[in-house]
């Protein structure tokens, strides 16, 4: 390496990558909090400061639907975390047994639900809970559990939750993986260890494995967090834009599309829309330095 | 050597539990695929057994051929999902290369920025996109959509690529720098085709994400010329919610594209998320 000598190249290396990023998603995401600082007052654009966001927390109007979108947010969080990660760490303790036969047929086939999109699973099962269609009681009735059928995604008490359900239908796929593969790692010694010592099966699982995975398991509760908190797609699909019944499944992210786009009757209002992207961005942002700070540095490694 | 881990009676709970497993997660899909091959009637009549000699009927499957634009869908899909992936993986090798071949002040804030973005959905900024999107007169093309999820895709491809790069042998771009070569050639002769795994596996990352995306397709291109796959089945199915052989054979003609991409690249997938490119 000579002295002193612009090495232009690495400029070249990183440009396109740089100005990409940029221009299309660092430079909007500031342009976007910049945004919510203004309104529009007679065909002008006026600097308000923080009114958006009083009006979005206080204003009677603004507040029931942010908090309502807020609190169902939480509790679609809530049930990702509740049934899809135990039901994906089980999956994959199950799949990582030795000697398992067909293990990569399973796994595969379980996968496939998280590559169709929304539109494909928010439709289906549209259709499959659908009273008209009949096959969701039907399957009911042959188990002896007519009784318990509702017409789940038109009750303004159950949607929500059977949404989220759905959500984890798809996305169990995930957590299933990234546990495989950290199960994986764990090196055969260390259960051989453990067998010696009589510690075999589901508590090698619990004793063993289990402290061993956790840092995996923060890494989904994280990514499951970031993704809760701006979904949109699967409520669009299979509610539209205004969540219904009566905005019983609307969240964040869809209640931004509502905002800042117009829907129907409602004109587009990009302003306000931005306060509640600030208001996302906050929640995540919160949500990662916690993630970072609070757990991940507390949690204990392994050297495996 | 595991005989005590495995006996008879476990494993069969295991396969009943892996059973059930699976066939809860395969019964929605075959239950669209079946029933968009049957007459209206017997979708109704009896929903769950496969289609047979009376009831088979590709009525749905005209309607949809004839009213929707499929296969102008796909085109667009495919086109937005190859060029942004083809942009993720060469601006985000080109940046992963520099950040992890040359030593240079600011390298490692540079890591950080671009690491920023893995964290943070790009979605948060849509309003600022739409508002840029518009004024450059991107709006409603294919381009606004690839350049955003060239962006989205930039963090993690430029994170999971320098990763790799790092244990490419010095020894051998050193050779090829006494030889003479310039630090591009280094770069796409001798790098490249030694970190195309890694590649394979960023690419295999962001095709699902892209190819199912709605949002930005709804937001910046929902003109008739440049909906996707994606945000034209979400039309189409919308506009023919009682029709339901056109449903359900819409949504199995955009069931199928995917699973047959699945199934290419499956191996790659699993081998990517198995090796802990996402640790």
């Amino acid at each position: 390496m000579q002295t002193r000598r612009i090495r232009w190249h690495i400029a070249v290396f990183l440009a396109p990558a740089v100005i990409v990023y940029t221009a299309v998603m660092i430079f909007p995401l500031f342009n976007t909090l910049r945004l919510a600082l203004f309104s529009r007052i007679d065909q002008e654009r006026v600097f308000v400061g923080l009114q958006n966001f009083r009006t979005l927390f206080f204003d009677p109007i603004w507040a029931e639907q942010f908090w309502n979108a807020l609190g169902n947010n939480f509790w679609f969080f809530i049930i990702h975390m509740l049934v899809q990660n135990p039901i994906g760490i089980a999956l994959a303790a199950l799949l990582s047994h030795p000697r398992l036969r067909f293990a990569a047929l399973y796994r595969s086939a379980i996968f496939i639900p998280t590559i169709l999109s929304f539109v494909i699973v928010g439709f289906a099962w549209k259709l499959i809970l659908s009273p008209i269609w009949g096959i969701a009681p039907g399957i009911l009735d042959a188990v002896g559990l007519k009784s318990l059928f509702a017409p789940w995604l038109g009750k303004e008490d159950y949607a929500l939750t059977t949404l989220a359900l759905i959500s984890v239908w798809q996305f169990v796929g995930i957590p299933m993986m990234l546990i495989y593969a950290a199960l994986l790692s764990i090196p055969e010694e260390i259960l051989e260890a453990g067998e010696i010592d009589g510690i075999v099966g589901a508590s090698a699982f619990w004793k063993i494995k289990l402290p061993l995975i956790l840092p995996s398991i923060g890494i989904i509760s994280i990514l499951t967090f970031v993704g809760n908190f701006n979904a949109f797609d699967l409520i669009y699909a299979a509610q539209g834009a205004l969540a219904g019944p009566n905005f019983s499944t609307d969240i964040l992210g869809t209640f931004m599309y509502r905002t800042f786009f117009g829907f129907q009757l409602q004109l587009g209002d990009p302003h306000m829309g931005s306060a509640i992207a600030g208001a996302m961005f906050a929640i995540i942002l919160i949500g990662v330095c916690i993630y970072l700070f609070g757990i991940q540095t507390r949690m204990r490694r392994y050297q495996l | 050597m595991n005989q005590a881990r495995s006996t008879p009676f476990n494993k069969a709970a295991m396969h009943g539990a892996l059973i059930l497993y699976t066939l809860i997660a395969l019964f929605p899909v075959f239950v669209i695929l079946i029933n968009s091959f049957k007459t209206r009637r017997a979708i109704f009549r009896e929903p769950l057994s496969l289609p047979d000699a009376d009831s088979f009927s590709l009525i749905g499957y005209q309607t949809v051929l004839k009213q929707g634009d499929f296969f102008l869908y796909l085109q667009n899909s495919m086109i937005v999902t190859v060029a942004s992936l083809f942009f993720v993986l060469l601006f985000g090798a080109m940046a992963a290369f520099a950040l992890s071949e040359y030593r240079f002040r600011g390298n490692m804030w540079m890591g950080l920025y671009l690491a920023l973005g893995i964290m943070i959905p790009i979605r948060i900024g849509t309003v600022a996109i739409l508002d840029m999107m518009v004024a450059t007169g991107l709006v409603n093309t294919l381009w606004a959509l690839i350049l955003v999820y060239t962006a989205q895709g930039l963090p993690l491809a430029v994170f999971i690529l320098s990763e790799f790069m790092r244990q490419v042998s010095d020894d051998l771009k050193n050779a090829g720098r006494i030889d003479g070569l310039s630090e591009y050639t280094i770069f796409f002769r001798l790098v490249l085709p030694l970190v195309r795994p890694a590649m394979a596996t960023v690419a295999v990352f962001n095709m699902i994400p892209i190819w199912n995306d709605l949002w930005f397709p709804l937001i910046l291109a929902p003109g008739e010329e440049t909906k996707t796959l994606t945000l034209g089945s979400q039309v189409f199915i919308g506009q023919f919610v009682t029709d339901w052989n056109a449903v359900l054979s819409a949504l199995s003609m955009a069931i199928l594209p995917v699973l047959l991409l699945y199934v290419i690249f499956s191996r790659q997938l699993i081998r990517g998320i198995t090796s802990g490119a996402v640790k």
